[in-house]
């Protein structure tokens, strides 16, 4: 192991997930918990089965008010920030001009001239300049608050039940992708239906002096420690979580070598809208096609593909492994990978070259994972 | 801590070795498994291919990651634990048990000499934490 060159930033959750026997690693310029005491495979299942509880307080949240703040970021990102309403949250990506991505990111509305925007934790920095560089004349003030929020995600089918302990919003008439002001605990937050492992849930911000308190409170409510209780989840889990359910991870599927076409995010791609950065060379790549594809995969053979790794068709190297990993959920071996879009099709053989050894896969529809309908 | 039997040899990449007349019997250790998380796979070689002392005879892996798994002795393969095909998890619950890997026929049981004792195993685990 290498020293890292500069100090780790730590969320107001750090000694907590110590105590709990989290293993702590680095990631995005964060120390994190990878996993707790249960270990990757548990937390994994009872997210599915149960509940979940994530800290993602190291994501970036930059802060957009005025007049013009929908027009600003709208401007910026290829979903159509201007479909919003109040108390609506949507998925959306900041793109180059060459329609690649410079993140993926959640825009909520607060109101017409106030947005949030909620960015990955290592690419808060990069994120903040790119917006902040392209501020013109508008009325707006713009503010990086990333470190006035924590932010715990609590996910699975109980995840409902267990928060609506602790507050008075009526969370069942919360919508998928819209989100409350209230309190919870007592404790003033901003509560989103939202997540990013595949299965009901909401993620929770308030001021991170109160991070412990409702950290500790929600894992009482949840009965943790009960065999059917809530689990603190790390970050393998929620990778794998996310990985089950399809969904993209910034710095693998997508990263600004990747077209928001070819990772499969033409539904958070408005090309009708307003002029946005890259629209141009997006438009043009949907009119001449995409020559390559995020494709899902799972093994056949004994073997477990990793990101990476090569994609092989009739023996001709022809992509790459964006993430690959066993499935706790689904008890298979599965992966993401871009392949030429003329290979692209479910059902096709493929190869995954694990580390010198040829192992048998086969193109399956996206997502792995999806939930039961309630 | 770590369960750190007093009877075996140890590496420092963290295998245990259990001499039993000219074969040796190797795993990895409580430490290692500890370390990987949940075991989900492991790869091993087959009776009679032929490993040097420190070369890789096969792989471990969690969720989250591969290992290589080095052979601390030189010899042929005698017996690998074909079991751990199917229940990868006795690497977790039983490593000095029912997880061993491999049996190797020793070429130059003096190699055993130059490993680690349980106390000298435990510090290294140790130095190596700080």
């Amino acid at each position: 192991m290498t020293a890292p060159a500069l100090k780790l930033k730590s969320t107001p959750l750090n000694s907590i997930h110590r105590k709990l026997g989290g293993r702590m690693v680095e990631f995005g310029g964060w120390d994190m918990p990878v996993q707790y005491a249960a270990g990757t495979v548990e937390e994994h299942v009872r997210t599915r089965k149960h509940a979940g509880l994530f800290d993602v307080s190291h994501m970036g949240e930059v802060d957009v008010r005025g007049p013009d703040a929908v027009a600003f970021v709208n401007g910026l990102v290829s979903n159509d920030a201007s479909k919003l309403v109040d108390e609506q949250a949507q998925y959306s990506a900041l793109t180059t001009p060459e329609g690649t991505v410079i993140d993926d990111l959640l825009v909520y509305r607060f109101a017409e001239d106030h947005l949030l925007l909620v960015v990955n934790a290592g690419t808060t920095d990069k994120d903040w300049d790119w917006i902040s560089s392209h501020r013109e004349n508008e009325n707006i003030e713009l503010r990086n608050v990333s470190d006035n929020y924590c932010q715990i995600a609590l996910q699975g089918p109980d995840a409902l039940g267990i928060l609506q302990k602790l507050t008075r919003l009526p969370l069942s008439e919360v919508k998928y992708y819209h989100f409350r002001e209230g309190e919870v605990d007592g404790v003033p937050a901003i509560v989103s239906r939202t997540g990013y492992t595949g299965e009901d849930g909401f993620e929770v911000y308030a001021s991170p002096d109160k991070a412990e308190q409702l950290w500790n409170r929600t894992l009482d409510a949840g009965n943790f420690g009960a065999d059917d209780g809530v689990l603190p989840c790390g970050l393998a889990a929620r990778n794998t979580l996310r990985l089950e359910a399809g969904m993209c991870l910034y710095g693998h599927e997508i990263d600004e070598t990747t077209t928001l076409l070819e990772a499969n995010l033409g539904w958070i791609t408005k090309l009708n809208k307003r002029d946005f950065i890259g629209r141009d060379r997006l438009l043009a790549q949907k009119q001449e096609g995409i020559g390559r594809k995020l494709v899902g995969f799972e093994v056949t053979d004994r073997g477990i593909a990793r990101d990476a790794q090569d994609v092989l068709i009739d023996g001709q190297r022809v992509g790459r492994v964006t993430s690959g990993s066993p499935a706790p959920f689904l008890k298979k071996n599965i992966g993401m990978a871009y392949v030429p879009v003329e290979f692209a099709n479910e059902g096709r053989a493929i190869e995954i070259d694990v580390r010198g050894r040829m192992v048998a896969a086969q193109i399956v529809p996206l997502p792995f994972y999806k939930r039961p309908k309630q | 801590m770590a369960n750190v039997p007093e009877n075996l040899h140890y590496s420092k990449d963290h295998e245990w070795v259990r001499v039993e007349g000219d074969t040796a019997v190797i795993g990895i250790t409580d430490h290692a498994q500890d370390q990987l998380g949940d075991v989900v796979y492991v790869e091993l070689p087959r009776a009679g291919d032929e490993f040097v002392a420190n070369e890789a005879f096969g792989s471990v892996e969690s969720v989250k990651a591969v290992s290589e798994i080095f052979t601390p002795v030189s010899g042929k393969i005698a017996e690998a634990n074909d079991s751990l095909t199917d229940e990868p998890e006795k690497v977790n619950k039983d490593p000095y048990g029912d997880g061993w890997m491999i049996k190797i026929k020793m070429s130059s049981p003096g190699e055993v000499d130059s490993l680690l004792t349980a106390a000298e195993y435990e510090d290294f685990t140790k130095a190596e934490n700080e």
